[in-house]
């Protein structure tokens, strides 16, 4: 089971670089978005699975009885989805932003805090 | 457990509800300007406590490490704490000049303050992944902060910020998810163990080449910057003066604790990594700031240069390297801070910061020329001033070290460091007005508000301090760099604490 995760991982990973490598700004963010997934996936799968063996602590004991499924990478990944949900709606909006008052979604084209190179004058001072 | 742990981190986020409660009047700011100053207490009290009883340790809610996430101030951490609470205060006193109204019925003050908070948390979690989260704090509210005007510039820098953080940070994630399946556990005194025992040592240099890459990213050391330069000319002048002074320095601060305290099993690897990163960060730095024609811009890459430096400390790794990279960081933060907010008062007396719309400032606003010369030469490592130190203790650290090579880059990139922050003096401050004398009549009756002078005052008097008596800050330096040496102490607090702990929920 572990080796199916990885490779779709692997593959989640794969397509994510790929759409983040476009000069569109959306594309780049759905890209992260699986990226992002992807490392969610992969935080669960290297907490080991153990199928069919919930870790509930039977009552009037304080440890769980026997092998059970590791319960922390579920914790880690819930927070890690709020966090990333977040994140993406700020950056969703801020693409809109930036389709609204730069009219444009490529990244090649968002010049303005850097603009290009112009023959400049011979320092003077 | 020690309630000045958990004070330093409740303050930032009691002063953000209350900040933002207020911000619809004049209130809310002050009661940010108060809430910071009640963090510097809380925060030399953590110090005192550090210093005098060594390493302090809690576990909040009372989960026993490894289980639970720890708290932890070590002496590195501790000065830290304290040298982010005072620029928070000067900051926040710096934004009443400078944040407009209608900023502040936005949420500025509240958003800076949780800003500082996760910062302060980044400096004091012993555990990865509250690392993370803590990372994501800072994250979210520098975003905002750096697009709060809406303007094109900050819209268009803001992508190119967003879009490089959610990359480090997705990378951050990834590198903690094999980290723990490496080891089984998230505390940081913990893995310092685990660590050493891991069956495949190669495997867990890879891991450890991911966490370089990532808080890299966030540390801007070559070739991951490029996000800074792209956005840190554009946001306010407060928020680009707490940026330059803190946000990067975080992500040195992790570099450094993780690969003193968890990543030491193949240091010809990843030290030698950081060592030509840090070389190379250094020189790009400085040529970057030696091809900008903007005060603003030229300041930024002086941040990228700095990193190079507190990188190169840690990658040479022996005591006195590590004690001048420590004492550099402290250094530059109020340098960094000072410069970012001296630029708002060049923006506001000429109306730019283009090289070739200024000149005549030190004519006309001596105050303000003193202000910029004294921590721009002390940056540029001038003697007696802090830089002059900072320096010092970095390139014997290098020669100690053998590292010829990395001392001479950074004796190199020291002098042209001089002709970056002089080309600025002569721009600005120093040539004639090229829009003539009109223009500097126009500026003579351009007066400063009392808020945003105060704060560079401050900084430059502690610039000046620092240089003239350095014996105590090296005093600190030097043990908190033994305390990262022999991380016994750190491990032996964090895992043998079962303290009655916990005291407050810290809401996230």
């Amino acid at each position: 089971m572990e080796v199916v995760l990885a490779l779709i991982v692997g593959a989640m990973f794969a397509a994510g670089i790929y759409l983040m490598l476009s000069r569109n700004l959306l594309r780049f963010l759905f890209g992260l978005t699986l990226v992002s997934n992807a490392a969610n996936l992969s935080i669960f799968t290297v907490g080991r699975l153990t199928p069919g063996k919930p870790p509930l602590i039977p009552e009037g004991s304080y440890a769980p009885v026997g092998e059970v499924a590791n319960a922390l990478p579920q914790a880690l990944v819930l927070t890690a989805i709020v966090i990333g949900f977040g994140l993406f709606a700020f950056s969703l909006v801020l693409a809109i932003r930036a389709y609204s008052s730069l009219g444009t979604l490529s990244t090649g084209d968002m010049r303005i805090a850097e603009p290009e190179e112009e023959d400049e004058p011979e320092e003077r001072a | 457990m020690s309630w000045y742990l958990a004070t330093v981190l409740a303050l930032p986020w009691l002063t953000a509800v209350f900040a933002f409660v207020y911000r619809r009047g004049p209130a809310g700011r002050w009661l940010s300007v108060l809430g910071s100053a009640l963090q510097v207490g809380a925060a030399v009290v953590l110090f005192n406590q550090v210093l005098n009883n060594g390493v302090v340790a809690g576990q909040m809610g009372q989960w026993i490490a490894p289980f639970g996430i720890t708290l932890v101030a070590d002496l590195l951490a501790a000065v830290l704490v304290l040298v982010t609470a005072i620029t928070g205060l000067l900051v926040t006193i710096y934004a009443l000049g400078d944040i407009t109204d209608e900023d502040e019925v936005n949420g500025f003050s509240a958003v800076l303050q949780l800003l500082l908070g996760g910062i302060t948390g980044a400096f004091l979690t012993g555990d990865v992944f509250n690392l993370y989260v803590w990372f994501e704090v800072m994250l979210i509210s520098s975003f905002y902060l750096l697009t709060l005007g809406r303007s094109k510039e900050q819209i268009d820098g803001g992508v190119k910020y967003v879009a490089l953080n959610l990359i480090s940070t997705t990378l951050i994630l990834t590198a903690i998810g094999l980290l723990y399946g490496m080891t089984g556990t998230l505390n940081m005194a913990d893995l310092s163990q685990a660590a050493a025992n891991v069956e495949r040592p190669g495997v867990l240099s890879v891991v450890a080449v991911l966490f370089i890459v990532a808080f890299g990213m966030k540390a801007a050391v070559f070739p991951l910057y490029f996000w800074l330069p792209a956005a840190y000319h554009t946001p306010k002048f407060t928020v680009a003066a707490v940026f330059a002074a803190l946000l990067t320095k975080v992500g040195v601060y992790v570099l450094i604790r993780l690969f003193t305290l968890v990543f030491v099993h193949d240091p010809n690897l990843t030290h030698t990594i950081l060592l030509w990163m840090a070389g190379a960060t250094m020189i790009t730095g400085v040529l970057g700031a030696l091809a900008e024609r903007d005060v603003r811009r030229v300041l930024s890459y002086n941040v990228i240069a700095t990193i190079g430096y507190l990188i190169l400390g840690l990658a040479l790794g022996t005591q006195a390297a590590l004690m001048g990279a420590i004492f550099y960081l402290v250094h530059d933060i109020f340098v960094k801070a000072n410069l970012f907010m001296v630029a708002g008062h060049v923006q506001r007396l000429g109306g730019s910061t283009a090289f070739d719309k200024l000149g005549g400032i030190y004519r006309l606003a001596p105050l303000v020329a003193f202000l910029f010369f004294i921590p721009a030469f002390s940056l540029a490592g001038f003697p007696p001033l802090s830089g002059f130190w900072a320096k010092y203790l970095i390139v014997t650290g290098a020669l100690d070290a053998g590292a010829y090579v990395m001392a001479f880059i950074a004796l190199a990139v020291g002098l042209l460091t001089i002709y970056a922050v002089g080309r600025i003096w002569s721009a600005a401050f120093w040539k004639p007005n090229p829009e003539g004398p009109e223009a500097e009549d126009e500026m003579v009756k351009t007066s400063l508000p009392t808020a945003l002078v105060v704060p560079p005052i401050v900084l430059t008097g502690i610039t000046i301090l620092l240089g003239l008596f350095p014996a105590y800050l090296i005093d600190v330096s030097s043990a908190a760099a033994d305390q990262l040496l022999s991380p016994t102490a750190y491990v032996e607090t964090v895992l043998g604490t079962t303290s009655e702990a916990g005291a407050e929920e810290i809401s996230e």
